[in-house]
């Protein structure tokens, strides 16, 4: 309790110091919105339902694009960190292509796909699975050796090995590797919606880019706020339950 | 199969040692950690290794137990040539090396399960049955690391007794352990291995709980390993660690050991 009211009270001292900086006319108006119409646009977006309906459609991509990505970046992790052959072949392409930023993915996308949903998710895929494969590569060479070799005396190989020990052994680099992927599926997917404008779904992306386009900064804003909201609550919700788990059971972290 | 006929088991298993030789090379050196061992192990045995740290005990242990391969020389159980790792075989290694991811009970089901021939009820009890031998029972759920030091070896020695090997290789297995707690160990061990008649090879630093184990222990030195010196133990089981005859042999053995220790820095 005593550390939730900290952290509201370091937001709200964020709000009043950027209220009195527009306050005291520092920069113009129409570069930096006060508080006040940020809060009038996020109020009416959300009456008129814009808002929602953004969200809805922006975390649907998301959601499918990640789930996609971890589909194909988990086993071809676990694949490269078992075989010389596929670490030398796809582990190389998946350590070369995670470098590259997703936006990068863009042109090839509209050129493959043209303006369709099929290219949003094309390039979120591309952002999330090859950072996935290298999370859960790199989580699986982490293992202490010791457990590989006592689960070997006890008579645990091949796919017994695979699921009783290995896969529970990396669990904490998988989750991290998790967790990063999603964060790189958000990031391609804001780059998506907002290069590639299409009919079939209006997402928080577009409607920062039309806010810019309209000058709107009171939108711009509203929205970039949506999106730390949305990667907060994703954050607290779904990975801090399973990573204070992990603390847990193996007893890792401070405190 | 009923729980008694479980605990009772397999014969133990026969181990012969043949010439073995191993050297570790990196880059920055080699190491010449096991020079030319021999060495017959009855069934049923109870055999002892002590050695100066680094002298190779851990690495021949591994090389029994399949771990490991020598770069000369073979191991044999029961006359065949040990080429993998095997169930029969069950290390016990110097950390306790359990699975945080499971609690206790889950570690000491972990070769359980892979044994055959066991429905899980019975497995559960003979699961609980080593548990409560190593005196854990109020731990069953426990995570790894709320265990002390100690009470994780228990654990590892629950788990490496619970699928009823033929052969158990320990190393320094009791290092971590108090003195009344080894105690307690010891004639448990002692007992357990009367009941169940295990072929053991145990790794120590300490003389005393070597004679107090062991049919035969077997001196090593370093640089490169080797074999210098075996003691047979005639004493009669159970036997004290705190009596007088085991502290005379004891005193002999240890004697030999600082022999060689001090002829190898005199070197
Ligand atoms: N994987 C390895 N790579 C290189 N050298 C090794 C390796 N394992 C062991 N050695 C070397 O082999 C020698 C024997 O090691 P080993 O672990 O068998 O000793 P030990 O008798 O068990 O010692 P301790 O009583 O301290 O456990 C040591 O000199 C060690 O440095
Ligand atoms: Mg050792």
């Amino acid at each position: 309790m005593r550390r939730f009211l900290l952290a509201t009270l370091f937001f709200v001292v964020l709000i009043a110091i950027w209220h009195f900086l527009v306050k005291a006319g520092v920069y113009s108006p129409v570069l930096l919105p006060s508080p006040q119409s940020v809060g009038e646009y996020l109020v009416g977006a959300a009456r008129d339902g814009t808002l929602f309906q953004a969200t809805g459609v922006t975390v649907r991509r998301l959601l499918v694009g990640y789930f996609i990505g971890i589909m194909i970046g988990l086993p071809l992790g676990l694949f490269t960190s078992a075989s010389k052959f596929v670490e030398d072949t796809i582990g190389v392409l998946a350590l070369g292509l995670q470098t590259l930023p997703s936006v990068c993915w863009i042109p090839l996308a509209l050129l493959w796909f043209g303006q369709t949903e099929s290219a949003m998710l094309f390039v979120v895929v591309m952002g999330t699975v090859w950072s996935v494969v290298i999370a859960t590569d790199t989580g699986v060479r982490n293992i202490p050796p010791i457990f590989a070799r006592a689960a070997k005396t006890m008579g645990s190989t091949g796919l017994h090995k695979w699921t009783k020990v290995i896969l529970p052994a990396s669990l904490p680099f998988l989750v991290s590797g998790m967790k990063q992927g999603w964060a790189f599926a958000w990031r391609s997917l804001m780059a998506a919606e907002i290069y590639v404008t299409i009919l079939t779904g209006f997402g928080l992306g577009h409607l920062l880019h039309y806010g810019r386009e309209l000058n709107a900064m009171e939108q711009v804003i509203g929205v970039m706020l949506v999106i730390i909201t949305i990667g907060l609550l994703t954050d607290k919700i779904l990975f801090s339950p399973v990573e204070r788990f992990l603390h847990n059971r193996w007893g890792t972290g401070l405190r | 199969m009923s729980l008694q006929e479980e605990l009772q088991g397999l014969p133990p298993a026969k181990l012969a040692v043949e010439s073995v030789s191993k050297w570790f090379r990196t880059s920055r050196q080699s190491v010449h950690a096991l020079d030319n061992i021999s060495l017959e192990i009855a069934e049923g045995e109870f055999v002892c290794l002590v050695g100066p740290s680094g002298c190779g005990k851990s690495t021949l242990l591994d090389i029994i137990a399949g771990l490991e391969v020598p770069d000369e020389g073979r191991v044999m159980a029961d006359n065949e040539p040990v080429l993998n790792p095997g169930r029969h075989r069950l290390v016990m290694f110097q950390e306790a090396a359990l699975f945080p991811w499971l609690d206790v009970i889950g570690n000491v089901m972990f070769g359980l399960k892979l044994k055959p021939g066991l429905r899980n009820k019975e497995r559960l009890e003979v699961a609980k049955f080593f548990i409560q031998l190593v005196g854990l029972e109020k731990f069953s759920h426990a995570h790894v690391h709320e265990l002390s030091g100690g009470m994780k070896q228990r654990v590892a020695l629950a788990r490496a007794l619970a699928p009823n090997p033929r052969v158990l290789l320990m190393d320094e297995p009791f290092a971590a352990l108090d003195a009344l707690t080894r105690e307690q160990l010891y004639s448990d061990i002692q007992r357990i291995w009367q009941k169940r008649r295990k072929t053991i090879l145990f790794v120590t630093h300490n003389v005393r709980e070597a004679v107090c184990l062991a049919d035969r222990v077997i001196l090593f030195s370093r640089n490169p390993g080797q074999i210098r010196e075996q003691f047979e133990i005639p004493l009669p089981r159970p036997r004290d660690i705190n009596s007088i005859e085991l502290a005379e042999h004891a005193g002999e053995i240890t004697r030999a050991l600082k022999g060689y220790v001090t002829g190898e820095v005199a070197e």
